[in-house]
């Protein structure tokens, strides 16, 4: 068989075709709503990240220190033995600098990119990644291998969700800020 | 195919009206684990597993993403159907019967209180154009299909009621049904109109929970346990998508089933030849309408066998014994993997104070709900 | 197994950014046409297995019920099979086990995808492909995850995004010669790098586009397809892989989960060098990187030497290693699905020696399809002889 030989199906209809009304299309907006259950690991997660903590799971089999925290291992196949805190830096494995947003409509110019990032979380395993965004940063200057630190939001405005933490920024900045604040202390 | 697929392994989670506390994770893991551990087996030593999941149910659009980790399924072959769990046993039966692979785990989950709009969601499933603008409760079209149903003789109002009061109370002997109750029937009679006939407690409620099992081919079967139950026949089929064009009061899906799945199992007398049978009761009269589908009595006689106790736990063809899912709770894509859950746990002589006598041979059937037409069959025996 | 396996004939609709049929119609097209190109009747098929990607597409819950008759599955054993974007070519293998098992002597397998119904675009279906607790807050898009991936492989191995760009030129140039292609381009490698940014480092043409279409295969045991057709196309290998959840704790520089599916495959078919046995290959290609990725992945070029094959042209249709012969999802489109089931066919087509235009040199006879797909995790691979 060639497909040449056929007659292929498949209309393609321009835009002017639904504007002038020429076909007819129905609108519809579905309405489903969810609460899910954060589980024990997530739960706690979450919990922590409204004290401005970042908290992770160990396999003492594997060794794993994993984040987000799960109450079983996936690998070792057991349940998981401990709670461990982890700082709330990182390392950024891979970035991008997004000029659209989900429905696919750009960012109008002069607004901030989205800049999604991988961040490997000190304490956690090697590998360990959590998907965040990063912010205060010259996304020119972002770099793989770039250490960042979490800017949490206010205490009192924390409702224990992954956005509790802002962003996560170059740590080196976040560095000088903290050293100002020591002297300032002394 | 006689003899060459089993049932080994079976792990299951409560059913309950709402699981806090538990991700859909986390209950998943716990009905691996128990089915892993009854036959001895890590997932490593699993070949291949099969998932079943809808978009949607658990706020995913692309629902198969999130099955694996709490199977132990990492760099697995995994693969995912959005049907019932009987279709995913009759995908796990295909796969060993293919000789290339020998031990399949069949995973089955609800975590359906998580969902506060079900209507809307089964609304989203009518078709687009011609039906979803009407914009009703779901229950309408089971009104339709009662009210057909009733119409055409096959049974009265109060044989479907009875239906109700039967198996709530049936979930009085399962510790793990949700919806357990001693009704009368003017309880169920008496109770809230939804879309006439159809009441409040004829339609079952939704619950929470996990089924996992594991099956393997024969060899592998008998070195696993010392009761496997054999998965003898396998059948699934659809009627029209359309609500228009359906054949109302016909369960052409569950005939057709049936028969495909009986043929596989040799056999020819299904009234004679099954000692008991789970099916659809998610609505009260559907139990009726499917046993007589499946050529369990004959038509126009399943209210009168109801009537008689012949379905009652203590007949000689008990249906619904575990509750179904009036008692037990609907469980969505899960309802299947519970009604095999039961047929298992009937065959292996473990279903302490609901057990029934000599149960050789047990028929499992779950239709995949409204709107759909679809429905799938399993035949398990333990000899 | 109990009975080896042929595709015996197949169908397929033009792939285009909206079509006019709905999805029950685009399935229905292409599965008479498989049927048609087979001279098989519905009577025939015994079974009937679906392969559509997430209901939010098409705008509908329970996508399977609502496409079953324009499949063809009316009152017969019909079934949807799903792995995320590598359900296109999954549905060989879902249709491969019908058959492979015994329990059946035919199969009808169709693909069928309608994203356009998605407003204001398909996008909008992968916003809840996220974790709804630890990512979703973050408002992911798409796109995200794939300049994330491609990033990582740009930098495990040095290489520069005009390292990658040659293969949108390649498969929208292999494009115009399929008759089905919603993206047939003669462009140039700056023309892609010069395209509009979407989210560094992928530019508009690096990215397949948002396509409607359908495709479908006929399946048959042994006996059944020798009857049915002179040149069978026997499924010798099939294979399928799923990665963790946890994808952001993954070496996202090489999908891992490709490999195993494509060593299960490859053990199935008894193949010991694949570089050597297999001579035209279909990856799947939603972005550029990633038919490179997938190589390496499929064992076919080293770790980060799938750019140097393409640089050298032995992708090229005239070279030793045609990848993408049909134009791939960047060229031919990429309705998820049906691309994976439009690959499949690319090959059948290929070792038939039916591939028209697009025909490849040196009269193959083994040849590969891959997809992949949920949160860069899932691989599928169909291994193909005449």
């Amino acid at each position: 068989m060639e497909l040449g030989k056929f007659k292929l199906g498949g209309t393609q209809l321009k835009q002017s075709d639904i504007d002038r009304g020429k076909v007819l299309t129905l609108a519809q907006t579905p309405d489903l709503e969810y609460a899910w259950d954060d589980g024990v690991a997530i739960g706690r997660y979450l919990e922590e990240l409204k004290n401005g903590k970042i908290i992770a799971r160990k396999c003492n089999k594997c060794g794993r220190i994993m984040i987000p925290p799960r109450m079983f291992c996936e690998l070792c196949w057991r349940a998981t033995d401990e709670w461990v805190y982890c700082k709330d830096t990182g390392t950024v494995n891979t970035y991008s600098l997004c000029h659209v947003n989900w429905d696919a409509s750009r960012i109008p110019e002069g607004e901030p990119l989205h800049l999604p990032a991988l961040i490997h979380i000190d304490g956690a395993s090697p590998g360990m990644g959590i998907l965040h965004v990063l912010g205060e940063v010259d996304p020119d200057r972002i770099k793989i291998g770039m250490k960042v630190k979490a800017v949490w939001k206010k205490p009192g405005e924390r409702e224990g969700s992954i956005t509790d933490i802002m962003h996560f920024k170059p740590l080196r900045a976040a560095r000088k800020k903290s050293k100002k604040k020591k002297s300032g202390g002394r | 195919m006689i003899g060459k697929v089993a049932i080994t392994g079976l792990g299951y989670t409560e059913f309950s009206a709402g699981s806090p506390g538990t991700s859909f994770r986390e209950l998943t893991y716990e009905a691996a684990a128990k089915a892993y551990n009854e036959v001895g087996i890590e997932p490593k030593d699993i070949d291949t597993f099969v998932c079943t999941s809808e978009d949607f149910c658990e706020g995913y659009s692309i629902s198969d993403e999130y099955c694996n980790d709490q199977l132990g399924a990492v760099l697995k072959p995994v693969q995912t159907i959005p049907g019932d769990a009987i279709h995913s046993l009759a995908v796990g039966t295909m796969l060993v019967l293919t000789g290339q692979f020998d031990i399949v785990a069949v995973q089955a989950l609800s975590k359906l209180s998580n969902m506060k709009t079900i209507p809307n969601m089964v609304n989203f499933a009518f078709d687009p154009i011609l039906n979803r603008p009407l914009d009703e409760h779901y229950s309408y079209v089971s009104g339709l299909a009662m009210n057909r149903f009733l119409h055409d003789g096959k049974a009265t109002r109060e044989q479907c009621a009875r239906v109700v009061v039967k198996n709530r109370a049936n979930a009085l002997q399962n510790p793990v049904a949700a919806y357990a109750a001693d009704l009368t029937l003017d309880n169920v009679l008496d109770s809230e109109p939804v879309s006439e006939p159809v009441r409040l407690l004829d339609l079952a409620q939704v619950a929470d929970g996990a089924i996992v099992f594991v099956i393997c081919s024969e060899q592998t079967a008998r070195s696993l346990t010392d009761n496997p139950i054999w998965v003898k026949g396998v059948g699934w089929s659809t009627d029209s998508p359309s609500l228009e064009s359906r054949d109302w009061g016909n369960a052409v899906s569950t005939r057709l089933a049936g028969d495909m799945a009986y043929k596989m199992a040799g056999i020819k007398y299904p009234a004679r030849e099954i000692d008991l049978a789970e099916v659809t009761d998610e609505v009260s009269f559907k139990e009726l309408e499917y046993i007589e589908a499946l050529r369990l009595f004959e038509p126009g006689r399943a209210g009168l066998a109801l009537e008689d106790g012949r379905t009652t736990r203590g007949g000689d063809l008990p249906v619904n014994v575990s509750g179904g899912d009036l008692g037990v709770g609907h469980l969505f894509e899960a309802a299947g993997a519970q009604k095999l859950m039961e047929i298992v746990l009937q065959l292996r002589g473990t279903a302490g104070s609901r057990q029934i006598a000599n149960a050789h041979t047990g028929l499992a059937q779950a239709w995949r709900g409204e709107p759909t037409t679809s429905a799938a069959v399993a035949i398990l025996s333990n000899k | 197994m109990s009975q080896k396996v042929a595709i015996v004939g197949a169908g397929i609709t033009k792939f285009v950014r909206r079509a006019q049929e709905t999805g029950k119609e685009l399935a229905w097209q292409a599965s008479k046409m498989a049927l048609d190109s087979c001279g098989l009747s519905l009577k025939d098929i015994d079974s009937v297995s679906l392969g559509t990607a997430p209901d939010a597409f098409d705008g509908v819950h329970m996508k399977g019920e609502y496409l079953s008759d324009g499949s063809g599955g009316w009152r017969k054993p019909y079934m949807r099979q799903f792995v995320g974007g590598g359900t296109g070519v999954f549905a060989p293998i879902h249709g491969w086990m019908h058959v492979a098992s015994g329990m059946f002597d035919t199969c009808l397998v169709v693909c069928s995808e309608k994203m356009s119904t998605c407003y204001p675009h398909p996008q909008g279906a992968f916003l809840t492909i996220f974790d709804h607790t630890t990512e979703q807050a973050l408002d992911p898009t798409l796109i995200w995850i794939f300049a994330l991936e491609y990033n990582r492989y740009m930098e495990t191995y040095g290489l520069t995004k005009r390292d990658i760009a040659p293969v949108s030129v390649k498969n929208k140039k292999n494009a115009m010669d399929h008759p089905s292609a919603q993206l047939p381009m003669d462009i140039t490698v700056d023309d892609v790098l010069n395209s509009e940014l979407l989210a560094w480092p992928v530019n508009r043409l690096d990215i397949s586009p948002a396509s409607d279409g359908a495709a479908a295969i006929v399946l048959a045991g042994e006996h059944a397809a020798k009857r049915i057709t002179d040149k069978p196309v026997w499924i010798d290998g099939v294979g399928w892989n799923l990665d963790t959840a946890y994808w952001a704790t993954r070496d996202l520089s090489y999908p891992r989960y490709v490999e195993k599916a494509a060593r299960m495959a490859y053990d199935m078919a008894g193949i010991k060098e694949p570089r050597r046995e297999i001579e035209i290959a279909e990856p799947y290609d939603p972005f550029t990187y990633k038919e490179l990725h997938h190589m390496e992945g499929l064992l076919l070029a080293d770790r980060g030497e799938a750019p140097q094959l393409l640089a050298d042209g032995v992708t090229q249709r005239d070279g030793d290693r045609p990848m993408c012969p049909s134009g791939g999802a960047l060229g031919v489109g990429n309705p998820i699905s049906a691309t994976g089931l439009m690959k499949v066919i690319e090959i059948f087509l290929q070792l038939r020696g039916e591939a028209e235009k697009r025909q490849v040199p040196g009269n193959p006879t083994c040849g590969l399809a891959q997809a992949w797909g949920d949160l860069m995790q899932v691989g599928t691979v169909v291994v193909m002889r005449r």
